[in-house]
Parts: structure tokens; sequence; C-alpha cells
């Protein structure tokens, strides 16, 4: 490998550099028919799963042809992509918030034409490419967060959970024959930069071991007072040991406060938390972020530990698709997952779904937690 | 050929759901019969390297990556995040595996000349792997070298006119829903919003100046497409103010069946005939609709703008056309205080050209923010520590039943000196006149 300079003078950093233009502009990128009717569209209609129509007030037409795909993502699987939107779209293509890849194109023969495209390629291992779905009430992509394959603070795998979920769900992706759409999303820790805490279904990675504490590094590659305050239970205080026959400064754990946010190992790598056994998923429900009929609501963990079960995490989708199922064959039109439990009552969400109830999942942490708990005589037997 | 035997992501490649194992395994593929003879500056045997360390993590049920290290490019504080491997003497071509964070196009638009160039430019100086995208909406390019990241940025900034996205505690890159490209339901241009501010706040985004990450993002109706309510600090979601536009005609015409309700999104059972009454009607939140003789009545006034009705039936009903956004603060994840929704600070503004309006509130909570927060404090924790009325207070907002859900359960008030008459100094001898001890 010889190095490949693009431009850049490492000895003048500052010679022709261009800095804070931010990103594109997005007209840039619009297909002609939808710069042309920005603003001024008159309704939609979903013709099939995964296909949508758009009418413009102007009575122009445009029919988006929507796949999913893992957001995981290599550049010969984007190139494709690319050989796509040229061959149907004139090189015009987007993604959804949710992972999804849409296609536009002017009239409904070529959107089946795309269609049928689309759901026959198959990757070399079997599965499709760019299965066409996602739209109204049904299941669609799972958003997700990084995982085993490039974060140093997982409890377990994303892309992994996600691909399992997906599989047992499939048809869900496929049809719009659920009481309302349903989100599933997945985080595989606390910090949750996938932000599962509204969604109808919340896969999550957490911890159940306290962090243990490479004493010989702690003064070397952490702040310690960081570490004391990072974490929000007040379980780790400063202190000095004995470690192989010198004094360090190091940190203790009181670990019957440690509630397992894994906080202190963002602050300082000499505490991990990582674990085998101790590692696993929490499943939450019945949050939402639309406004639609009720308020936007968290997401409840209803089930407080299963095992990291790789590759295929057999425990985990088998009490997904039973929430799933349940709902289904239970909820009113429109009803979104919490929207059903809340009517029929948790006691019966938990009877229905056939989940273990435990002292695990009344909340304990500071104020909210009596917002949850039940301040009426109201309640089923 | 492979270098890693992988039986344990292998079985992630049969099922219908499009498998990253199998994308994965066709880009080592790619990179080791390298067709086009691209001098590759990060090793071909990266993406090998990758499936190697996650077996291993799907084998011993633990992650392989350390902390990252402070890497980024000249000037900047964020856009690039350091990733190094825990095994790098069994993994070496993921040894350095560092992210780049790219900011998206608003709505995540692209034509294919953008992307291809992208895709040469990640083949030739990167892991040839990206997420499209991550969750906070940047295109993701995972997996570099340090010595790579200026040419990347100057790739970057050079020949795709495009900048870095945030990381740390900065503006995070702002996001939005596709808005009105394409949407009957976008009450403001949430595209265009996102991408002025995003070039207003350029020095907010890429230098980290403050207590914690901080993220925007931009509904263009209370439907959320993009989560802001949930997922940002500062979500701007659209509103109106006026009235449903209704199109009796077109109710009818749901009403006798000649179209499907809520654009067919329900299509896939047989839920029955269409009934208003009970789909429409009896489920408006604060019960506003009558139907009744063939007309369908809102009570405007009433409404709280759920979108439902208009939702079952797009063709009919129109959101109104006195269209801005209400603002919302605090929303996050829960580390650490526990999950938090945006709280309601601003129930209407105007989305105008200039956006004096909105980058006022902006800047004004943000100095509060910045003076006030404590190291790694999101906003919505500030206000939970110094009160929701301390950020209408420095934004110069008056107070409204808009911002709570109903008043407070305790009468324990913070009144201010200057509230009370006659002030607080009082002489114990002038109240020891009328009590003694």
């Amino acid at each position: 490998m010889a190095f490949i300079s693009s431009g850049y003078n490492p000895a003048k950093p500052m010679e022709g550099r261009i800095t804070d233009i931010g990103p594109r502009h997005f007209t840039d990128f619009l297909p002609p028919v939808l710069a042309k009717n920005k603003g001024a569209w008159d309704y939609h209609e979903i013709i099939e799963p995964g296909m949508l129509l758009h009418v413009g007030l102007s009575g122009d037409k445009v029919y988006t042809v929507r796949c999913g795909g893992a957001r995981l993502m290599s550049v010969t699987h984007i190139r494709e992509i690319c050989d796509i939107a040229d061959k149907y779209c004139g090189g015009h293509l987007r993604f959804t918030t949710r992972n999804n890849i849409e296609f536009m194109v002017p009239t409904l023969e070529e959107a089946k034409a795309l269609k049928a495209d689309l759901n026959g390629r198959k990757f070399a291992g079997g599965s499709n490419k760019f299965p066409v779905g996602g739209t109204g009430a049904g299941v669609t992509n799972i958003v997700h967060t990084q995982g085993w394959i490039h974060c140093h603070t997982p409890a377990t795998d994303a892309s992994g959970t996600v691909k399992a979920t997906m599989d047992v769900v499939f048809e869900e992706f496929q049809n719009m024959r659920l009481p309302a759409p349903v989100r599933i999303s997945m985080a595989c820790c606390l910090n949750m930069c996938g932000a599962v805490h509204c969604s109808d279904i919340a896969i999550l990675g957490i911890h159940r071991k306290p962090p243990i504490i490479d004493h010989e590094s702690v003064d070397n590659i952490c702040e310690v007072p960081l570490a004391v305050a990072a974490c929000p239970t007040g379980a780790i205080r400063p202190t000095k040991i004995e470690f192989q026959g010198k004094q360090v400064n190091t940190v203790a754990v009181k670990n019957e406060r440690c509630m397992f946010c894994g906080n202190c190992y963002t602050m300082c790598p000499a505490m991990p938390l990582a674990d085998k056994t101790g590692d696993g998923v929490a499943i939450m429900v019945g949050g939402k972020i639309s406004n639609r009929m009720t308020t936007p609501k968290f997401s409840k963990v209803v089930v407080p530990f299963i095992p990291n079960e790789p590759p295929r995490w057999p425990k985990m989708t088998k009490v997904i698709k039973k929430i799933l199922d349940t709902y289904a064959a239970d909820a009113r039109k429109y009803e979104r997952l919490g929207d059903w439990a809340n009517r029929i009552g948790w006691e019966r969400f938990f009877e229905k779904c056939d989940l273990e109830f435990s002292a695990h999942l009344i909340d304990d942490f500071r104020d909210p937690a009596y917002y949850t708990w039940r301040q009426t005589t109201q309640f089923k037997f | 050929m492979a270098k890693h035997k992988t039986p344990l992501l292998d079985q992630l490649e049969s099922g219908p759901w499009p498998s990253f194992v199998s994308d994965i395994k066709q880009e080592v593929a790619h990179r080791y019969a390298n067709p086009k003879g691209v001098d590759f500056q990060i090793p071909a045997e990266c993406p090998d390297d990758l499936l190697g360390v996650l077996e291993l993590s799907y084998v011993e049920g633990e992650t392989h990556w350390k902390h990252g290290g402070i890497v980024g490019v000249f000037g900047y504080g964020g856009g690039v995040i350091g990733r190094y491997c825990d095994q790098p003497e069994k993994f070496p071509g993921v040894a350095h595996f560092h992210t780049v964070r790219l900011n998206q196009p608003s709505g995540m638009y692209y034509k294919t000349d953008f992307l291809r160039q992208l895709c040469d430019l990640w083949e030739l100086r990167g892991s040839g792997l990206t997420n499209m995208h991550g969750a906070t909406g940047d295109i993701v390019l995972l997996g570099t070298s340090t010595p790579q990241l200026e040419e990347i940025f100057w790739e970057v900034t050079h020949n795709m006119n495009n900048d870095l996205g945030g990381s740390g505690s900065n503006l995070r890159t702002p996001a939005c829903c596709l808005g009105e490209s394409r949407c009957e339901y976008a009450c403001y241009d949430s595209q265009e919003m996102c991408f002025n501010l995003t070039n207003e706040y350029q020095d907010e985004l890429h230098r980290p100046a403050f207590p914690y990450k901080f993220k925007f993002k931009f509904d263009g109706c209370s439907l959320g497409c993009v989560a802001a309510i949930a997922r940002s600090d500062m979500s701007f979601i659209g509103t109106w103010r006026d009235e449903i536009r209704v199109d009796q005609k077109t109710v009818a015409a749901y009403v006798g069946g000649e179209i499907a309700p809520n654009a067919g999104a329900y299509a896939g059972r047989d839920w029955g005939k269409f009934d208003i009454q009970k789909e429409v009607v009896e489920r408006c939140p604060s019960q506003c609709i009558r139907y009744e003789g063939g007309k369908l009545e809102i009570n405007n006034k009433e409404c709280v703008r759920c979108m439902h009705c208009i939702c079952v039936m797009p063709r009919a009903l129109k959101i109104g056309n006195d269209r801005g956004c209400s603002i919302l603060v605090g929303a996050k994840a829960p580390i650490l205080d526990g999950p938090q929704m945006g709280s309601l600070a601003i129930p209407f503004i105007k989305v105008d050209d200039d956006y004096a309006g909105v980058k006022e509130f902006i800047e004004a909570t943000w100095d509060w923010w910045m003076e006030e927060g404590k190291n790694r404090e999101r906003i919505g924790e500030t206000l939970k520590r110094l009160g929701f009325a301390k950020l209408l207070e420095v934004t110069g907002t008056k107070a409204d039943p808009r911002h709570v859900k109903e008043p407070r359960h305790n009468p324990y008030i913070f009144w201010k000196e200057e509230e009370v008459e006659g002030g607080w100094q009082r002489e114990i001898s002038d109240y020891r006149s009328r009590h003694q001890k």
C-alpha cells in the first residue's frame, strides 16, 4: 500500500482548508416531482404494503416503493442501491428515519416492476436484499444501535438481535393487518443511543454485575472524581489500597447500591461491567411518540431479563412474538400497543401475554417511581 | 478466502430479513478480489477481521472494543469517534477502527452520484462498511485509521461539499422528517429549518462547549416521524392554530366506502365497514367532533390537534392554514436521571424565513444551560434540578396553563422577595411588640 494524498498538506494544515460548511442542501437531491410539488401535496394512499402514492395539488403523482435493509451496509450494497435508483428513478432515492430505503417512480406500472425486482434480489446466504414493506398498520424496520460490532459498552449485540427479531416478525413487515403500527427498537445498553424509551416494543441490553475494578489502572486512565460523580446512586467512593506492594489511588463500589447503568464505565475504562452470564436483554413495551388520540408514552419494562443466546436469541424472540400476537388478536382498530395495555389493565396484559410479574418490574428509582404505583382501589382480579 | 470460521454468525444468513452477515461477507469477497485494483489505504482484510471479532463476541458474550481515544480533525472537537479493538493481534485489520460521522442531508434524500462518491471514498480510505444511518441521523462511516482522518475530511469538504456531524458535548447533528417534500401533514418546512439552524450553529456543532450533548429534531407534525418529542433536547413540532379544513363531499365518500380509511394503512385485515361514529367521532380525545345529518362538524376551539381524524380521512380533512411549530425542551433517554419526554415551552411560534424568534429562544436557553448545567447534565436534567419555570424566566416566556398537565400538587412556592408586599426585611422588635416570648 502506498499512501495516497487527498491534497491535504500536513505541514500546512490551514492551507486550502474548508470548514463549517454543513451538509449539502436537500434541494440538490430532491427528485424533480418532489421539488415541484414541495409544500403542495394533496393526499397519499398506501396502494399495497410497501407501496405509497402521493398526489400533489397540481395533480402530479409519485409512487414510492419502500424496502427494508440492515442499517449496517457495505459500499457494495450501496452501489447496488445506486444501480437500482439509476435504472428506475433517475438516480434519486432516500432513506427513512427507520433505516428503510425508498425509491420513487412516476407510474404504478414502474412501481410494480420495481417492487418485483427488489423482492427478487437475494444475498448469497439466501436472505432478501430489499424486501418491500414497512408501511401502515404493521411492523416496520427496527431502529438500533451498534452492539458488539462497534461499541465499547454493549450488554448484547444489536445487529444480531434485530435480524433474529425481524425474521420472526417478517410477515408483519409485509402485511398491514395489525391494530395499529408497531414500532420496535433496539438499544444495546442503557445509554440508549437508539433511544428506545418510547417504542411499542423495545429490546434493551442490560448488565447485572457491578463493575470489576482494575486497581492497577484506575489512577492512570481515569479521573477518580469523575468516576465517583458518574454514579447516580452514590455507590462509588475514592479509596487507597495496597496493590502489588504499592499504595494506589482507586475506587470502591458498594455493590448493593449498583443499578448497573454503566455510567461509571463510560467515565472510567478501568471499571468494566461486561459479563457473559451477567449480561442480557430486558423487554419494554407500550411506548409511543405520536400524539395521535393519546399522548406520547414511555415504554415499560415487562421482562426484566432474558439471557444472551447468540446467534438467534430464541427466548427473546419468543416473548416478542407472543406479545405481538396477543396484541394483534385483542386490540381495537387504531389502538397502539400501550393504549391496549392501558385499556385492559396491566394485570390483564401480563396474564394474556403469559408473562411473569416480579418485584423487578416495580419502579424504585427516584420520584417518578411513585407515580407508577397504584394509588386506587380500582384493579382487576 | 475468509480468514476466520464464523459458525455462529453464519446462522444469521438464513431467514427472510436482510442479513448483515451476508452483506459483510460480500464486502470481504469484494475487497479480496479487488476488481478495480484499489490501493486500499487501510487493510483489505478489515471486514474479514470485523466478522472474526464479532464471532468471538458471539462465543464469549462480551464486546471486544475499547473506549475511544481522542482522535479527530484539526480545529474540530467532534465528528470522529476513536475506536480500538482489544484483540489487535488476532484481528489486525480492525486494530484501529475509528468512526466518522457525516452530516446527512435534510430528509435523507440522495442522488446516486453523491453516494457513489461516498462509496469510492470509503472503499479507498475506510473499511467499506457504513451505517445508513446512525441513530441520530448521520451517515456513519465505520472503521478507519488515524492517518486517514484528515484525508477523508479533505475529500468530504473539497470533493463532496459536505461536512462532518457532531459527537461529544456539542450540538449533535440535527435531524428532521421529510416534511413538505412529500407529506401533506407538514405544518412547516422542517427540512429548510433543519438546514438553516445546522448552518447557523456550525461552531456549536463542531466545537464542544456545552455541558453535554444537545440534540435538535424537527417534526413537521404531531405524529412525529423523527421522534423529536422523545429524542431531542429541543424539539420543533409542527402545528396550526386555526381550523381543520373539511371537504364534506369527500367525508361522504369515506362514509360511503368509496375511499379506504386511513389511506389504506389497515387494508390487510377485514375490520368491517368504515364507521365514522366509532372510528372518528368517538375516538377524538377532546370530543370535539360531531357527525349528524351527513355533515361533519369540528369544534376547532376545543381541538388538541392530535391528527387522528385527519389520518383516518386524509383526503377529506386537511391541516389548518395558520401554521407554525411548538417548541419542547428536555427529551432524553434514561441515562442518567431516567427517561424524559420534551416539555412544552413555546406552544406556538410562526416559522419565519429568518427563524429570528426561534433563534432567540435557542440562544437564551443555551446561555442559561451553559451557565448552570453541570458536567454531563442534559438540559432536561437541569430543568428538573432548577425548575421548569426557570426556563420560562430566562427565555422571557410568560407562564401559561399550556405549560402544565395540571398545576402543582404542593404549595412549596419559591416566592421572590419583590413579589411580596413590603419585602422580607422585618424587625423582631416590631414582631415582639405584638407577641410575647
